[in-house]
């Protein structure tokens, strides 16, 4: 596996513009796909790990991640949906409850 | 002809991800994530993880996905034309950029470390991903696997919590 | 009979555990009284028992001792449950419950009515298992338990009446007052076992092995600091100066209590505790001669005062401190059998006394309340003439005070001539003997002189209240006065077991029992005490003759000038404090003492922490806490801008902070 730092370099980027979505984009699902994108990119990075390492464990990781991020998902759209009921918009702009 | 692939699909993937953060619309935002999400898919494949990519496409793009586009379409949200924060754009993009910076310094910096592990590629491609795969997850791992069970439940109770009550 | 020496404390406190928390249920005040008084009359019985066993046996073999069960044993320090009995402790044991069970028959006529009966008789029950506790320890931690629980049932009989503010406040004082000195004790204790067990390897709290190790002690240097330290406790308990301004202010709590606590067996336990240690108290040459002076100028001292207090219990508290300072008196030139002898007489006729008292003021209130007057029922200048309203507590009353006067014949006469005489002619102090004795001799003079004083006021002269009330006077009931007659009747003829060797060997050798019952006690100090004492010529017994008859003539003039001055010449009191005026404030405010303790101690410490309060608490610690809550708002206020509510603007320090820490870890 010479192409290791490859696989680690689009991770990176992956990373990076997913974090750059989070920070810039208004729309609360937006933000949510963003997440999920950074989340692959380090499931790229562990997978590419694995395969380097000849170790499974990362790979057993991933699968957890996917796991994880899939509760995350029905959670956190069954939030979005409940917060749109209540304001009439899903705009981060919006949810400014946990001030002081 | 692989390092071609390579940079085709690399192409693609980043193109696409960077369509996820500047599509307006977000059905065309969640179409994009689609398409990087096939990418890292065809990833997996080439680094010996057929069962990986197969999973990757079956629970991102397939599950989270349509969930993701059902609520999109559920909520039929109006598109915001005059969303236009530059200050926050310009910060967002500068922090992006660092943790890209730090990330491949981190990269250029660091020494990967040589094969340890026991899992060749010969061996994935004799004995089958799957099935190694399989092994692991059933033996080393499973007691964290039955967890996840437990994850899993409290999520679908705590949807339907928040989806039926008016909260 | 010996074996069952625990039951003596057991019954009292059975008494205390039924009526503390039945007694409420049960209201029935005949049942509680009687329970109460059964209790520590079974006490009494069992000690007879004892008491009878010991006068059947040799001499050497009067001790027992009875470990009950082991109760702290950690490394070398090791202290059981246990009691010794020995002819001390069963002097004291026969006072405590024999007195004890007088008193409580007459509380059950005294206190009836009063509301928290229950309690009275609860805390009374509860102070008897405390005093034999005292008395029957045998380590100075039984000792020591004995010591805090009577100082607690005088803290709460003194208050009583806690809804009155001075009942309160003398409970409290009481309380401090033996608190300082049973530091004193604690010290004591550390600092014996402390040398006993670096030198001698003997870790040891036991007065047995104490007392078997006593010749290991040295004559002064350690042994003067723990006597002394010990004596500070004693001064606490048994009231002597400097610790005494709490006894008199004790007179608030019920009079069965004064009798019983503050006059017959709580104070004298600082006396039986030099007695229990005498053998380590002889070792002392400094402690003994400090016990005496002190002894003797509380004496004195107490006895001034008495002359001039109005308020009958006010004279009798004094009258006490004043007979303390005579015990104190004896243990101090090493007469240990007289000290212990004027206890026992004591407890008698100033129990008597007391209880005496407590009769004329319950018929005093009974009379007042009859006809709504709010004249004080304790003022003797509102008595007077109740001879013939009250006859037999006259009686009862005037044989305890010739009693305590030191009249020939009675019991205090023993007692108190024995201590004189041992003043005068002990080989201990030297030239200080005279002078120990003579302040001794004027201290009688003046008890005799306001005994009688306060006799005269009482019960002689015309009744100076009002003559509606006055037919409203009358005799106590019964239970009253079978006590008052009882101790009366101690009171008279006492003083027989310990006829001094003088008067005994006039009447055909009569041996004085009393000195040969405690013999084997003190024997050990008096052989230790053999090593500095500075035996002279044997004065001739035409000398002790004459100096007993000096101190009857003493006691004779003090009892006629009281006669002339309140009987008599009645104007002759008020033309003498016209006369000097200041000499009669002084004695009247008893010589500004508390003020002396509220200028030098209280208000020091006041003020001290009034400085804490204001100065220290109010701007140092709150200011400390509410500068910090003031600084932390002031920032608050600044940096709950940061917290706009924003999921973006955390999100952004969020991942700032992230990339920050890892471009620190990644560039550096």
């Amino acid at each position: 596996m010479e192409n290791l730092n490859g696989y680690l370099v689009v991770s990176a980027i992956l990373f990076a513009i997913g974090t750059i979505g989070v920070l810039t984009r208004k729309n609360a699902i937006v933000i949510f796909m963003c997440i999920e994108l950074m989340l692959n990119a380090v499931n790229l990075t562990f997978v590419a790990f694995s395969r380097h390492l000849g170790h499974f464990d990362g790979q057993i990781f991933v699968l957890f991640i996917m796991t994880v991020a899939a509760a995350e998902a029905a959670v956190g759209l069954a939030l979005m949906i409940a917060f749109y009921k209540n304001k009439e918009s899903i705009s981060v702009d919006d949810v400014n409850m946990m001030k002081w | 002809m692989e390092t071609l692939f390579f940079a085709i699909v690399s192409l693609v993937a980043i193109i696409s991800a960077i369509l996820v953060i500047t599509c307006k619309n977000p059905i065309n935002s969640a179409l994009s994530l689609i398409m990087t999400f096939f990418c890292l898919a065809t990833y997996y494949v080439m680094l010996d993880a057929p069962f990986m990519a197969a999973v990757q496409v079956m629970v991102y793009a397939g599950a989270i996905m349509v969930l993701i586009v059902f609520t999109i379409m559920l909520l039929n949200i109006r598109v915001n034309a005059t969303q236009k924060h530059s200050h926050r754009i310009l910060l967002g993009s500068i922090i992006g950029f660092f943790t890209l910076i730090n990330t491949i310094v981190l990269l250029v910096k660091s020494q990967a470390a040589k094969p340890v592990g026991p899992f060749t590629g010969d061996m994935i491609r004799n004995i089958g991903h799957s099935e190694l795969i399989g092994r692991e997850m059933f033996t080393t791992f499973l007691l964290p696997f039955e967890i996840t069970s437990i994850l899993l439940l409290v999520a679908i109770v705590g949807s339907v919590i928040l989806a039926k009550k008016n909260i | 009979m010996f074996d069952n020496v625990w039951l003596i404390p057991l019954f009292p406190l059975i008494g205390f555990l039924i009526n503390g928390f039945f007694g409420k249920k049960i209201k029935n005040e005949a049942v509680i009284g009687g329970i109460g008084t059964l209790m520590i009359f079974m006490s009494f019985i069992v000690s007879c028992g004892i008491l009878l066993q010991m006068i059947g046996l040799p001499p050497e073999q009067r001790v027992f001792e009875k470990v009950l069960f082991p109760w702290i044993h950690s490394g070398n320090f090791k202290a059981d449950m246990a009691f010794l009995v020995d002819p001390l402790s069963a002097v004291m044991i026969m006072v405590v419950t024999g007195v004890g069970s007088l008193i409580h028959l007459y509380s059950i006529g005294y206190m009836h009515g009063e509301e928290g009966f229950y309690r009275f008789f609860a805390y009374l029950n509860l102070f008897c298992m405390s005093m034999l506790l005292l008395v029957l320890g045998n380590n100075m931690l039984v000792m020591f338990i004995g010591w805090e629980g009577v100082g607690l049932c005088s803290y709460l009989l003194i208050g009583y009446y806690f809804h009155k503010k001075s009942a309160g406040d003398a409970a409290k004082k009481a309380f401090v007052m033996n608190r300082v000195g049973d530091f004193g004790f604690l010290i004591g204790l550390f600092t014996l076992y402390w040398w006993f067990g670096s030198n001698h390897n003997i870790w040891t709290i036991n007065f047995t092995e104490i007392k078997a190790a006593s010749h290991l002690l040295p004559y002064g240097g350690v042994v003067t600091v723990a006597t002394l330290c010990f004596f500070v406790g004693a001064t606490g308990k048994s009231a002597q100066i400097p610790l005494f301004t709490w006894l008199p202010d004790a007179m608030e709590g019920p009079t069965p209590v004064s009798a019983l606590i503050h006059a017959a067996t709580m104070v004298t336990a600082g006396v039986y505790m030099i007695g229990r240690m005498s053998f380590v108290f002889i070792k002392s040459p400094e402690t003994m001669m400090v016990i005496a002076v002190v002894g003797a100028a509380t004496a004195i001292f107490a006895a001034t005062i008495g002359t001039a207090q109005n308020d009958i219990k006010r004279v009798l508290a004094y009258s006490t401190v004043s007979q303390l300072g005579f015990m104190f008196l004896a243990m101090g030139v090493g007469a240990f059998t007289a000290g212990i002898f004027h206890l026992m007489t004591h407890a008698f006729f100033k129990a008597c006394l007391f209880l005496g008292s407590g009769s004329v003021i319950h018929s005093m209130h009974h009379a007042l309340h009859k006809i709504h007057s709010h004249d004080d029922a304790q003022d003797m200048r509102n008595m007077g003439g109740l001879r013939s309203a009250m006859p037999i507590t006259f009686i009862t009353f005037l044989v305890s005070t010739i009693a305590i006067s030191g009249i020939p014949g009675f019991s205090g006469f023993f007692s108190k001539d024995e201590i004189l005489w041992q003043a005068f002619a002990n080989p201990y102090h030297g030239g200080l003997n005279i002078v120990l004795w003579g302040v001794g001799a004027l201290a009688a003079c003046f008890t005799a002189f306001y005994m009688f004083r306060l006799v005269f006021m009482t019960f002689f002269g015309e009744c100076r209240i009002n003559a509606k009330a006055k037919s409203y006077l009358h005799e106590s009931p019964l239970v009253i006065t079978i006590p008052l007659m009882v101790l009366g009747f101690l009171a008279a003829v006492g003083g027989y077991i310990g006829l001094p060797k003088l008067i005994g060997d006039m009447f055909g050798g009569i041996p004085n029992y009393f000195e040969h019952w405690l013999e084997p006690v003190f024997a050990l100090a008096n052989q230790y005490s053999a090593q500095y004492a500075h035996h002279g010529a044997h004065p001739s017994h035409a000398f002790e003759w004459s100096l007993m008859g000096l101190s009857v003539v003493i006691a004779l003039i003090g009892i006629g000038i009281a006669f002339t001055m309140y009987v008599q010449n009645k104007d002759l009191p008020g033309k003498f404090t016209a006369t000097f005026p200041a000499l009669h404030r002084a004695v009247y405010n008893k010589w500004y003492i508390d003020e002396l303790y509220d200028f030098i101690f209280v208000n020091p410490c006041k003020a001290f922490g009034q400085f804490l309060w204001k100065g220290f608490d109010v701007i140092v610690v709150d200011g400390v806490v509410n500068g910090v809550a003031n600084v932390v708002m002031g920032f608050s206020g600044i940096f709950r801008y940061i917290q706009s509510g924003y999921i973006y603007n955390y999100a952004f320090s969020m991942a700032l902070g992230v990339v920050a820490i890892l471009g620190y870890y990644i560039f550096k």
